[in-house]
C-alpha cells in the first residue's frame, strides 16, 4: 500500500530536475569556496613568510655569537666600540612591563568586567561598554606622551621621596601600558562573563546567592576560559608594546637592572630604536634585531601555548 | 522610600479591592484549615515596564502542600510564581503592587532583603541549570552560601536522597553535572533548592524539557517533598496538575479595552473540583481542551 502509494507521488514529481548531476552544476559554489579558502590560507601564510624572514638573519646571528652568550650575558651593547650581546638586560626590561602592565590590568579590567557584565545598569553598560572600547583605539604614541609628560612627573610630585633619577621610568612606562590594556582585558573578559546563560545566574540567586557570590563563585569560573583569553591578549599586548616603552623608558642602560624607577629598555624598543634608515645590512648590529625578534617570537608563543593548556584545564563546561 | 528594588508595595488589606474584572466568586482560595497559609495575595499585580503583566490576583497558598498553577501561554502564571520568591527583582522594570504575605510578613517590605527570601524560598526552573561544576559542589553550593553547620558531606547526601538521586550518582560525586542525564540534572537542582532546608519550593514547568519517565520520576518526588515542604508548581500540563496537585489555580488571560494581554486569576480550589466541576466557563472549556 505505502510502496505503490509512494510510487504515484514520484511520478507526479517528473518536472523536477534530475537528483544526479544537480552537485556537478554548482561550481559557483566551488568558486566561493576557493576564494574563502584562499582569504583563511592568507593569514597562515603570512605568519610562515614573518617566521622564515626572522630565520634568516637570526641563523646568521648565531654563526657570529653564540646562543649562551646571547641568553645568559648580562650587559646589551651591540652598537659600541667594544660590543658586548648579553640579552638578559632587554628581556628583564619587558619582564618589568609585563609584571607592571598586567598588576595595573588584571585587577582594573575584571572588576570593570564584573561590574559592567553584573552590577550595571543596562543604561550605563550603554554609555561605559562603547567608552572603553573607544579607549582601546586610542594611539599608542598618545599613550606614550601622555606616560612622559604627565604621569611620570605627577609621580614625583607626589612621590618626591621614591628614586626617580631619570626622566624616565620603565615602571611608569608599566603603568601605562597596563592603562593602555585594561580596555581590552575588560572588554573581553566582559563578553565571556554576559556570554554565561542567564540560566545559571538565576539558579544561584534562587539559591539566596548575593550578587558578589553570583558574580565570583558562578559566573567567574564559567566565564574562565573567556577571561585567561582576555589576560592572555593582554599580556601579548604588553609585550609587543613598543611605542609607549620607546618614548618613556628611555634608551636604557647597558647593564642588567632590576630599577623599576629608573629608565630602561625593552626588547621592543630596541627593535624599534635600531631599525631605523642609518642601519647597514650585513652588519652584526642588523642581526641582533633579528635574533631579539625571534626570541619575542619565542616567548609569545610560549606563552600562548601554555594559555590554551591552562584554559583546556580550568574551563567549566556548560552544556 | 529609596528605590533600590524597583518595587513598590501598596499597602492594600486582601481582597478589599475587588478590582479583578471576571474573578469568580469561588476564585478566592483558602488554605485547608488545619495549616496557616504559607502565601496570602491580595490584589498582587506584576507589570514590566508599566505594562501590566497580571493584574488582581487574591489567594491563599497553603503550607505542606502542592499547589498547581495552570492556564494558557502568556496568562502570568510564571510572573506570579517569580514574584513569590523576589527573583522579578533581577528583570529590569519589573514592579510587584498588591499585598504579598510571606507567612504574615510583607515579601516586598522595605526592610525585606531579597537575598534572605530566596534562602528560605527555593526555586526548581525549566531548563534544569546545573552550575558547570561537580554533582557535589551543585549541592554543596546552597549550603554554603547560606553558611550551614555540620558536615558538609552529610548535608550533600541528605540532599540527594531528598532528591531520590543519592543511589544513582553516590559513587561520582565528583564528576561534573553534565555528566548527569536531562532527568537527573532536573533532580539535581532539586537536591541543590532542598540542600539549604527552604520551606517553599517554586517550580516553574519543571518537567517541560524531560521525558516522560524523568517526568514520572519527578512527579513522584514531588509527592514525598510535600510531606516537608510547600511546593508551588507551574505547569503548562494539565494532566500533570491532576495528578500531583492538592490545589490548583487556573489562570487566563484578558484583553482589555486598549488591547493589552493581561493575566488574571479565574479560580482556585482544590484540584478535585477544579477539575470535575469548576465554577467559572473559561475553566470548563480550557480544562476540557476546547480552548489553550
Amino acid at each position: 500500500m505505502a510502496h505503490s502509494s509512494m510510487a504515484a507521488s514520484t511520478a507526479g514529481a517528473s518536472p523536477r530536475r534530475p537528483l544526479a548531476g544537480a552537485g556537478t552544476s554548482r561550481w559557483g559554489e566551488k568558486v566561493i569556496k576557493t576564494f574563502l579558502a584562499l582569504c583563511a590560507a592568507f593569514s597562515i601564510l603570512v605568519t610562515t613568510g614573518i617566521v622564515i624572514s626572522l630565520v634568516v638573519p637570526t641563523v646568521n646571528f648565531f654563526g657570529q655569537i653564540p646562543l649562551v652568550e646571547f641568553l645568559t650575558g648580562t650587559t646589551w651593547a651591540p652598537a659600541f666600540a667594544n660590543p658586548s650581546f648579553g640579552v638578559l638586560p632587554i628581556v628583564v626590561g619587558t619582564l618589568i612591563v609585563v609584571v607592571t602592565a598586567l598588576a595595573v590590568a588584571i585587577p582594573v579590567g575584571l572588576a570593570s568586567a564584573i561590574y559592567l557584565s553584573e552590577y550595571a545598569s543596562s543604561r550605563v553598560r550603554k554609555v561605559v561598554k562603547p567608552a572603553l572600547e573607544v579607549l582601546e583605539g586610542i594611539p599608542t604614541v598618545a599613550i606614550g606622551l601622555f606616560a612622559f609628560f604627565f604621569m611620570r612627573p605627577l609621580a614625583e610630585r607626589y612621590l618626591p621621596f621614591l628614586p626617580w633619577d631619570t626622566p624616565f621610568s620603565i615602571g611608569i612606562a608599566g603603568v601605562a601600558v597596563g592603562l593602555l590594556i585594561v580596555p581590552l582585558v575588560a572588554s573581553v573578559s566582559e563578553d565571556a562573563m554576559r556570554s554565561v546563560p542567564a540560566g545559571l545566574r538565576e539558579g544561584a540567586y534562587a539559591l539566596g546567592a548575593s550578587k558578589m557570590r553570583v558574580s565570583m563563585r558562578v559566573i567567574f569560573p564559567a566565564a574562565i576560559s573567556g577571561i585567561i583569553a582576555a589576560v592572555v591578549l593582554g599580556t601579548s599586548r604588553a609585550i609587543g608594546e613598543t611605542m609607549v616603552v620607546l618614548i618613556a623608558a628611555g634608551a636604557g642602560n647597558p647593564n642588567l637592572t632590576f630599577n623599576w624607577f629608573g629608565s630602561a629598555q625593552t626588547m621592543t624598543a630596541y627593535i624599534g630604536g635600531t631599525a631605523t634608515g642609518d642601519i647597514s645590512q650585513g652588519t652584526v648590529v642588523y642581526d641582533t634585531i633579528f635574533a631579539v625578534g625571534a626570541l619575542l617570537f619565542t616567548m609569545t608563543l610560549t606563552m600562548n601555548i601554555i594559555a590554551t593548556r591552562l584554559v583546556r584545564r580550568f574551563r567549566e563546561v556548560y552544556e | 522610600m529609596p528605590d533600590n528594588s524597583g518595587h513598590e508595595t501598596t499597602g492594600t488589606a486582601p481582597g478589599t479591592t475587588g478590582t479583578a474584572p471576571g474573578t469568580a466568586p469561588g476564585g478566592v482560595g483558602t488554605a485547608s484549615p488545619d495549616e496557616v497559609p504559607v502565601f496570602e495575595l491580595g490584589d498582587v499585580s506584576v507589570s514590566y515596564n508599566g505594562n501590566p503583566a497580571l493584574a488582581g490576583v487574591t489567594m491563599d497558598i497553603g503550607a505542606k502542600e502542592i499547589t498547581a498553577f495552570i492556564g494558557p501561554s502568556g496568562c502570568g502564571k510564571s510572573t506570579l510564581l517569580r514574584s513569590l520568591n523576589r527573583m522579578n527583582d533581577l528583570i529590569p522594570g519589573a514592579r510587584v503592587r498588591g499585598e504579598l504575605l510571606y507567612k504574615g510578613t510583607d515579601l516586598y517590605g522595605a526592610s525585606v532583603d531579597a537575598v534572605q527570601v530566596r534562602k528560605r524560598i527555593g526555586m526548581v526552573f525549566q531548563k534544569p541549570n546545573p552550575f558547570p561544576k561537580s554533582i557535589y559542589d551543585n549541592v554543596a553550593f546552597g549550603p554554603r552560601t547560606v553558611g550551614m553547620k555540620g558536615s558538609m558531606d552529610e548535608i550533600v547526601e541528605k540532599a540527594l536522597r531528598g532528591a531520590a538521586l543519592w543511589e544513582e550518582v553516590s559513587d561520582r560525586l565528583r564528576e561534573s553535572a553534565y555528566s548527569l542525564s536531562g532527568g537527573q540534572q532536573q533532580r539535581l537542582c532539586i537536591a541543590r533548592a532542598i540542600a539549604v532546608e527552604p520551606d517553599v519550593i517554586l517550580m516553574d514547568e519543571p518537567c517541560s524539557a524531560l521525558d516522560p519517565i524523568s517526568t514520572v520520576r519527578v512527579e513522584d518526588l514531588m509527592a514525598e517533598l510535600k510531606n516537608h515542604y510547600s511546593i508551588v508548581i507551574v505547569t503548562h500540563n494539565m494532566h500533570q496538575a491532576a495528578r500531583v496537585a492538592d490545589r490548583t489555580a487556573f489562570f487566563s488571560v484578558q484583553v482589555d479595552d486598549t488591547g493589552r494581554r493581561i493575566g488574571q486569576l479565574i479560580e482556585a480550589d482544590e484540584t478535585g473540583t477544579i477539575f470535575t466541576k469548576p465554577t467559572d466557563k473559561r475553566t470548563e472549556d480550557y480544562i476540557s481542551g476546547r480552548v489553550g
